[in-house]
């Protein structure tokens, strides 16, 4: 008899096969942490059956290794596990797929044996589903019920939950249907697998399909096998998939020493009584008295008290439809509260305000006369078309409002709410800089919550247990899957329930100061500090906050629904005769449709959802600009990015003497194609630039992509490569330049190591490149004469062309680069000209040369334009400054732009900067702070824009608008005090 | 008390008075080089501590301090040295911090600004930072590196190197437990107390030394069981310091492993060689070409009696040139790949395929930039050409757990072994139950 333990990180699976491979038994069930216990309980199942026989046994699994360990058995380690079982029962498999809870698998069995597991991000795992799902508010069953309907696909970034959410929100909020979207989830999970897994490397033949996720969710296997186009006979899905790895366990125990089923069963109960220690943290109250202390205080910060029974009089709506949830407040003019709502929006903001205000109608009745509403939050425009609600804010604006109720003077805000993390701060009544949280973070309250469903208790009851946790457990602050292995290691290790609850308090309080608002004392965040948001509901996490900080907080008790009391108050502050909000009939004939479609009138090709609300009503979202919109009030704002692109688009062409030569329109070829272009033309070449950039180009690269933490605009060459190849070119010319060109703003002049050596990885791993020539030779541009006489050199070799011809080639090159940049500059400085002439603010829109990629910008230059904002590029205006006194080392020729560029900003008094940042640029961890350090040093405001693979909108128009409020609010202050200084 | 002086930049200088009064702290990454290395600074007047602090608090104040998105080991050694500052074992107004600066094109070039941005962030900036370097950037008046000192310290690396490799193929043998740590004090004291005396660096002292040491080692009583031999290789922090890669070498002797480490003096011909390269590819000025041309030579005649020396054992693995490292990497990527550990990972990673060390952890930072193309990037290519390699690329950061890290090592071991079991078995049978101490807080 041959017992296989499987413990992974949510489940623990046990198999008892005999002596002709027959399952005899298995059981597959979720441990809720209690590894141990769980294992023993599962185990003495099959006391009856083994009673004084002897047993053969062996433990796999990502959680079984401690157990193995405590219990003195044998460990297996799981893919290996998977592949005995693959080979004795399924011997022609030629790939296996499985995923696990936190893991995803994959392993080729012919033509090399080769077996991956995900690396450190969580993307394509059943983890990222769960909260995928909790973010749909739906369990997983119901996911994949839903997806079983889908009519479209969307596009979900698949690497990480953060990204995917923030793919998802905006769909949500514009009323996508959820069929869609589940299966759009499904989809993200297949991309991830060929993408983040396989790495190039083809997955066909027989596939073998095994784990938890896939053996539950039909949906997830139809995606799978039509996007792999397998046929029936090739995808496998086994009957007992669930518990595969624990049958390839119960094989591998076919080579270890049999011992009676009772010492078994001593082993692992002795195991189960082992504790160990692990790293803990002081416990958050001392004692009940703290802790009632604590809470007298924080009750201080409520709401005018009210009657709401008797009150009749004027009211103001304020409702926020945020990412995940809706909040309404109902307020009375001194800011008593008449009535709120806190919910999950279920995905549909929409129907939740509509049951509200009918509500609220039939509480009130005719004592209350609604004179003013206002919308806030994700969806804000949506609610607010719905409802003719009569003001939108941005929300940042309306937390700040509700804030400077409870304190006037308050300096620092900080909201987290259960998906999202907003902190900024107040400097002379204007917001003043803005944190959001982004992707690799963690911590906020659906965190919480979902640990605390998972293990049993409801959030608040979770919460209360962690108040008085002895010792909390540490559990680091990065992002949540991280963290869920650190829980898992902190379970196998013995952490009790309550430890862990308040060792998650206290990570997303760790998460939220060092990772998203990233200071050091509370001293750098101000002297007034409020928090909000849902999660500070949670008093472990307030106190937390507190001890972490030092200091003492404002936390209203209406910390919940900030944002809708916020968005009341300045409805209120309109002073309206009456408000345009739908009344009590008109809600009667309320209808909402939504539908989605393709809007065609730029390259963008965003995709619309149209909203018609019964009559004639329709609202559009989806859009990056507001052509589809039908105003196009701002389509001629000059902007610098397009007018970048659509240059550099157009340097292709020329005679074909001697062959076509293809050039990647990536990375450093956004700075140097007028010299290659120009090189290539001179000595007789086609030029023939890859096609632009979209999501579908990546796409067909993405399984090339060996690693999958580097930028977005890296990755996108395997797109632009494989592009290529079918373009009929006889050669890709893509050279290695670790030195840039020298522009003396820096003590040295280097290429990022991505920028300077990505040929060489795609050299390396593009297998179709063995079709056609690759050129990717090592060249110094910095040294003109050097360049010609290597370049010359090397184009000998290669094409047999005279040495004078490519020194001429070379010569012109130069000049034509050289030419570039003074159009550029010219056409920058006639932009900004035009600007001032019609009194517009202008945005230094600041990253690197490959940014003006509308697929790596997403549209944001067009997006700030649509706001009639003038956008021009870092290296329009950066030439103007000399080398600028850093406090880093500045020796990157794109970075030193950027501190050029913020320098020539703080002395234009109608410039803003505007960084944007790709996620998992290194080098931007060191230019971040020195530009904000720049700009704040010479009083400019500074906003930061993360992109990546998402294109998310959502928190850009939040940060642009926060940001023209500020200017606005910095403009009223300047004019109020030179009103001040004429009178005096 | 010392005087705080700036210079015109406004830097905090190091003076010779804080010579007298300071205690220098500095990082480790190699236990062995930088035991030396902290024996020759204190040769010369400094008092120096040598940090080996490994445990949780380090991350906290590396993620306080620095920047999250930077690389991991910029948060370890500035969360260690910040960490020491505060420990209440120094005076934080008479320490001083030591750290290296090499001017790379990667951005690791930059830990010495994230430093002395943390200490200002934290309230400490009136500590001194010291930069450690060749390039003659940042001068102290109170340290400055002379000829003899640069000479000891590039030998303190290459009789590291030699001790290191040596004794990395006894430990897991030895039958005595504790010997061969035994003989790395003794002769790290021995080589250290010389290194002041007249002539030890002249060839034929050195030569004998060499042969001395791999004698030495090689006289261990050890059993021979066979075990499966595992490389590691990386970013070169992660690749080395046990404090960044959750102690790897400690972890895979537990499992029953003898671990590989490539050495360092590959490491300091490469920067040399770099130089040479770029004067190839770009052009340049022809006496620094010149200058590190004759310097390559040199450590390389040093590295050639090393190896010398070790194959005076036939039964030890001896070290390859630099030469044949550098002609393994040809059809992989260009020497003028030189950022972070540029073309050597790779060739590392070939050079231990090519002596049958087919399993091989690659260490790298969570996002390290120069090791998406010379770590990850090559995998698939090297596996391509050589089937029989066993790569697994673990990723360091300060939210990795170590259960996740090991279970993927183990994936690769399981893989070893069974290879190993195939080849001739031989090979060890497989062991869950690892016994060291790495495994016990798992």
């Amino acid at each position: 008899m041959r017992i296989g333990i499987d413990i992974g990180s949510t489940t623990v699976k046990v198999v008892l096969l005999d002596d002709q491979d027959n399952t005899l038994f298995k059981t597959y069930e979720r441990h809720m942490s209690k590894v141990r216990e769980k294992t023993a309980e599962m185990l003495r199942l099959l006391e009856p059956q083994l009673r004084g026989q002897e047993v053969q046994v062996a433990v796999t699994g990502s959680a079984g290794l401690g157990v193995a360990k405590a219990a003195d058995l044998e460990f297996v380690q799981e893919v290996f596990a998977t592949a005995g079982a693959v080979e004795r029962f399924i011997p022609d498999t030629d790939v296996v797929v499985e995923l696990g809870g936190e893991d995803a698998k994959i392993i080729f069995l012919t033509g090399g044996l080769e077996e991956r597991m995900n690396g450190s991000c969580a993307g394509g795992t059943g983890a990222f589903i769960d909260q995928m799902a909790t973010l749909l508010n739906v369990t997983p069953d119901e996911l994949n019920e839903l997806s079983e309907r889908y009519e479209k696909l969307y596009s979900i970034a698949s690497r990480c939950g953060v990204f995917a959410k923030s793919d998802i929100q905006p769909l949500l909020n514009q009323g996508a249907r959820k069929e869609d979207i589940a299966a759009s989830i499904f989809q993200a999970v297949v991309n991830q697998t060929i993408a983040g897994l396989a790495q190039g490397r083809e997955i066909k033949g027989k596939v073998l399909f095994l784990g938890g996720p896939l053996y539950f969710l039909s949906g997830l296997r139809r995606r799978f096998v039509e996007t792999l186009h397998l046929t029936p006979e090739q995808a496998v899905f086994p009957d007992n998939a669930d518990v595969f790895v624990a049958v390839g366990a119960a094989v591998y125990a076919g080579n270890v020493a049999a011992m009676p089923f009772e010492e078994l069963l001593r082993r692992i109960d002795s195991a189960s009584a082992q504790k160990n220690t692990t790293n803990t943290l002081p416990p958050l109250f001392a004692s009940k008295e703290d802790y009632e202390a604590f809470s007298a205080r924080h009750a201080a910060h409520c709401p005018p008290a009210i009657d709401t029974e008797s009150y009749t009089g004027d009211a103001y709506l304020g409702v926020d439809a945020g990412s995940t949830t809706t909040k309404l407040a109902l307020i009375t003019p001194d800011g008593g509260l008449l009535y709120t709502y806190y919910a999950s929006n279920g995905g549909n903001p929409v129907a939740v305000v509509l049951d509200q205000l009918k509500e609220i109608y039939r509480r009130f009745g005719d004592r209350v006369t609604i004179k003013g509403s206002a919308a806030t939050g994700y969806g804000e425009d949506l609610v607010k078309n719905a409802f003719n609600i009569d003001l939108g804010l941005v929300e940042t604006v309306a937390h700040y409002r509700a804030a400077a109720h409870f304190n006037p003077q308050v300096d620092f805000i900080i909201d987290i709410g259960g998906q999202d993390m907003k902190c900024f701060k107040i400097r002379n009544g204007a917001i003043d800089s803005i944190m959001l949280n982004e992707a690799c973070s963690s911590g906020c309250g659906s965190f919480i919550e979902t640990f605390a469903k998972a293990l049993g208790y409801s959030i608040a009851d979770f919460a209360a247990l962690g108040l008085f946790a002895e010792k909390p457990v540490d559990l680091g602050s990065r992002c949540t899957v991280f963290m869920n292995s650190s829980v898992k290691q902190a379970q196998k290790e013995g952490a009790g329930v309550d430890d862990i609850s308040a060792g998650l308090s206290i990570s997303i309080v760790k998460n939220a100061i060092y990772k998203v608002i990233r200071a050091s004392s509370p001293s750098e965040l101000g002297q007034h500090i409020v928090v909000q948001g849902g999660t500070f509901l949670n008093d472990a996490v307030l106190r937390s906050f507190e001890l972490e900080l030092g200091t003492e907080v404002i936390r209203p008790t209406i910390a919940g629904i900030m944002g809708a009391y916020g968005a009341a108050l300045a409805a209120r502050d309109q002073h309206l005769s009456h408000s345009t909000l739908l009344g009590p009939e008109d809600l009667e004939h309320f209808v909402h449709n939504a539908k989605s479609a393709q809007c065609g009138l730029c390259g963008n090709r965003c995709l619309l959802t149209i909203n018609t609300f019964g009559d004639k009503r329709r609202f559009i979202s989806g859009n990056r600009c507001e052509r589809p919109l039908g105003k196009g009030d701002h389509k001629d704002v000059p902007n610098l990015y397009k007018w970048k692109y659509d240059y550099l688009r157009s340097l292709h062409g020329g005679e074909n003497r001697r062959g076509r030569i293809g050039l990647p329109m990536a990375l450093n070829m956004f700075e140097n194609l007028p010299f290659w272009y120009t090189f290539f033309t001179k000595l007789g070449f086609e030029v023939v630039l890859s096609p632009e950039s979209s999501r579908s180009l990546y796409a067909c690269g993405q399984h090339t992509i060996p690693s999958d933490t580097v930028c977005y605009p890296a990755k996108l060459i395997h797109g632009h490569i494989e592009k290529l190849l079918d373009m009929d070119v006889d050669a890709i010319f893509y050279p290695c330049l670790p030195y840039n060109f020298d522009e003396g703003k820096g003590d040295n002049h280097y290429n990022c190591p991505v920028v300077a050596y990505y040929p060489e990885l795609i050299d390396a791993n593009v297998l179709a490149l063995k079709k056609t020539r690759f050129l990717h030779p090592y060249f110094g541009m910095h040294r003109p004469h050097d360049f010609a006489k290597k370049a010359a050199e090397y184009f000998r070799q290669e094409f047999g062309i005279p040495a004078g011809e490519v020194k001429a080639a070379s010569k012109a090159a130069y000049a034509a680069y050289t030419a570039y940049l003074g159009m550029l500059r010219d056409k920058g400085a006639e932009m900004i000209a035009e600007a001032r002439r019609k009194g517009q603010d202008i945005i230094v829109l600041s990253g690197r040369p490959y940014h003006v990629d509308p697929e790596i910008n997403h549209g944001i230059d067009a997006l700030i334009a649509s706001f009639g904002l003038t956008v021009v590029t870092e290296d329009a205006v950066a030439w103007m400054e000399p080398k600028q006194p850093v406090h880093v080392l500045n020796q990157w020729t794109y970075h030193s732009r950027l501190y050029s560029a913020a320098e020539y900003v703080t002395t234009q008094p109608d410039m803003q900067l505007v960084q944007l940042v790709s996620f998992g640029c290194g080098i931007d961890a060191i230019t971040t702070d020195e530009v904000r350090s720049i700009l704040e040093n010479g009083g400019k405001l500074y906003t930061q824009l993360k992109i990546d693979e998402i294109n998310n909108l959502g928190a850009v128009r939040i940060r642009i608008r926060s940001l023209l409020a500020a200017i606005d609010a910095r403009r009223a202050e300047q004019a109020a005090e030179a009103g001040r200084a004429k009178a005096v | 008390m010392a005087e705080l002086v700036y210079n015109e930049q406004g830097r905090l200088l190091f003076t010779e008075e804080m010579k007298q009064e300071y205690t220098l702290l500095m990082p480790q990454m190699l236990p062995v080089h930088f035991t030396m290395l902290k024996r020759v600074l204190e040769l010369h007047g400094f008092k120096v501590d040598m940090l080996t602090t490994n445990h949780r608090g380090i991350v906290d104040e590396g993620l306080k301090y620095v920047h999250n998105d930077t690389c991991y080991p910029a948060l370890l050694v500035i969360g260690q040295l910040i960490d020491a500052v505060k420990s209440g074992k120094y005076d934080p107004h008479k320490v001083g911090l030591l750290i290296t600066q090499t001017g790379g094109g990667c951005r690791a070039s930059n830990y010495i600004h994230l430093l002395r941005k943390a200490l200002h962030r934290a309230g400490y900036d009136y500590v001194p930072v010291v930069s450690v370097n060749l390039s003659g950037l940042e001068k102290n008046p109170g340290f400055s590196l002379n000829f003899t000192m640069i000479r000891q310290m590039a030998f303190s690396m290459v009789y590291g190197d030699l001790i290191v490799h040596m004794a990395n193929q006894c430990r897991p043998y030895e039958i005595v437990e504790g010997e061969t740590d035994r003989r790395i004090d003794k002769w790290v004291n021995r080589l250290v107390s010389e290194f002041s005396q007249k002539g030890s660096f002249k060839t034929e002292h050195v030569r004998e030394n060499f042969d001395r040491i791999a004698d030495d080692f090689a006289s261990i009583p050890l059993r021979r069981v066979p075990k499966v031999r595992v490389g590691i290789v990386g970013e070169i922090y992660i690749n080395y310091a046990p404090l960044g890669n959750n102690n790897l070498e400690e972890f895979l002797r537990s499992e029953d492993c003898e671990p590989v480490v490539p050495g360092l003096t590959d490491f300091i011909i490469f920067k040399l060689d770099n130089r040479v390269v770029d004067h190839k590819l770009y052009g340049g000025k022809t006496a620094t070409y010149l200058g590190a041309g004759f310097l390559e030579n040199y450590v390389k005649r040093l590295q050639a009696m090393m190896i010398a020396a070790v194959k005076r054992h036939p039964e030890f693995r001896a070290p390859c040139t630099f030469d044949h490292l550098k002609s393994l990497v040809k059809n992989y990527l260009g020497y003028g790949n030189k950022m972070g550990e540029g073309w050597l990972l790779t060739g590392e990673m070939l050079e231990l395929i090519d002596a049958g060390i087919n399993n091989i952890v690659c260490t790298q930072p969570f996002g390290c930039l120069p090791n998406h193309i010379v770590g990850k990037g090559m995998v698939r290519k090297i596996k391509e050409n050589m089937p029989q390699s066993n790569i697994v690329c673990i990723d360091y950061d300060p939210g990795a757990t170590r259960i996740n890290q090991e279970n993927r090592i183990k994936l690769m071991l399981a893989n070893a072994r069974m290879a190993a079991r195939k080849a001739g078995g031989t090979a060890p049978a497989v062991s869950a139950r690892p016994a060291g101490k790495a495994a016990e807080t798992v």
